[in-house]
């Protein structure tokens, strides 16, 4: 049995029902699922690298004016209070719901940011063909586990509804961060679309040699 | 056949190993405390979801009255301004979710417990489906944040939050551990008898 096994290193466990799968050079744009649960193992584009460097960079300038500029609004009967993102997390700074500003400030600022941050800091040397920084696997781990604890796309739905509930009492103005956190949600899912594991970690591997 | 893999980057390593060499992540051909942590965290989730819904989570004031309005209170008044749409999402991101959430996962547990044999892609796809939707149980301490934020035109109107967003997103971030502390390799187990 164990003369037939390929190599460990060419070898993809599914990270979800651990069914083993032989690795193979997958032709552009096409993709390999687990046989067993159908889990996507990996997804072939050449280019993916850069284009993953390029939209996470313009997704943390993006955040960046987000979390700068004004975000909302409201103006009722000649009384008018404007909102940043940051005065949304600041909402539950009061007593005892203090834990919650804080989480809520991870959710939808400090994690994304971490996210792209981990990520420029990983990939940036690929692109240029150069040697990973130290920590670069650690690095897009940490980015790869973050994912579902970044919740910016969340948050902007949220703000419609919230937007709804008080359309008919107030007027509100959206302001440009709307605009910018909106664009961090829209890119940041594409990014995500072009981040295939296994070949990051391919390329890692080869890079480090 | 001896081999344990690694869920961070997938790399195959010869059993005994305990590092990636590739990501450094601690390697466990299964997770046998996994169930447990499961119960643990599903049971604090449950727990915190009770004063959710039955403590305010919008405490409003206007020149003219002070009203406080729980989750399903919230719901009640969108369906009453006529935005059914959004009276709809509040109720499946807040209600519908969490409840079936916990379902899930109890069902989950309990089948891979038992050692079930049956309808293994069901269960797995039941898997991907609670991980992939429980975080957006969160939307509605967001709305909540950002009506205390913009909401506080003085003494005309202000909205502040209630202890129930406290205890709301308590509830979620505990099931959303509750999800990633299933190890869904076990569903397959009953297939071949590993032998650890």
């Amino acid at each position: 049995m164990n003369d037939a096994l390929p190599s460990l290193d060419d070898l993809v466990a599914c990270p979800q029902c651990d069914t083993l799968h032989v690795a193979q050079d997958l032709p552009e744009g096409m993709r390999a699922c687990c046989q067993r649960c159908g889990h996507v193992l990996m997804s072939s584009q050449k280019t993916a690298v850069a284009r993953i460097i390029s939209l996470a960079l313009t997704a943390f300038v993006l955040m960046i004016a987000a979390i700068t500029f004004p975000f909302l609004s409201l103006n009722a009967g000649g009384v008018q209070n404007a909102t940043s993102v940051i005065d949304a997390v600041l909402a539950f700074s009061d007593g005892l719901a203090f834990p919650l500003a804080i989480a809520v400030a991870f959710f939808i600022v400090v994690l994304p940011l971490t996210r792209l941050t981990a990520l420029i800091y990983a990939l940036g040397p690929l692109v240029r063909e150069r040697k990973p920084y130290r920590g670069a696997r650690i690095a897009f781990g940490l980015a790869e586990r973050l994912r579902p604890w970044s919740m910016a796309e969340i948050f902007i739905v949220g703000v419609t509804v919230a937007l709804i509930k008080v359309a008919g009492m107030a007027a509100v103005t959206i302001g440009p961060a709307f605009w910018a956190f909106a664009g961090v949600v829209v890119i940041t899912i594409l990014k995500d679309q072009l981040i295939c594991r296994y070949s990051i970690w391919e390329a890692l591997d080869q890079a480090k040699a | 056949m001896g081999l344990v893999a690694c869920r961070n980057c997938g790399q195959v390593h010869q059993k005994g190993v305990t590092r990636c060499k590739r990501c450094e992540s601690v390697l466990q051909s299964r997770d046998h405390q996994s169930l447990q942590k499961v119960w643990a965290w599903l049971i604090a989730g449950i727990i915190a979801y009770i004063p959710a819904n039955t403590y305010p989570m919008l405490l409003t004031s206007t020149l003219l009255e002070r009203s406080e309005s729980t989750i399903m209170g919230g719901v009640v008044d969108l369906v009453n301004y006529g935005a059914i749409g959004i009276a709809l999402v509040v109720f499946i991101a807040s209600v519908a979710i969490p409840v079936g959430k916990f379902l899930a996962i109890m069902y989950l547990a309990i089948s891979v417990q038992r050692g079930s044999q049956r309808h293994q892609h069901g269960r797995h796809k039941a898997y991907d489906i609670v991980e992939f939707i429980g975080r957006w149980s969160m939307i509605d301490v967001f709305v909540v944040a950002i009506l205390s934020a913009l909401v506080q035109l003085d003494t005309l109107a202000t909205i502040n939050p209630g202890i129930a967003a406290v205890s709301f997103a308590l509830s979620v971030i505990f099931t959303m551990l509750a999800a990633q502390s299933f190890d869904a390799r076990l569903i397959w187990d009953v297939d071949r008898k590993t032998d650890d």
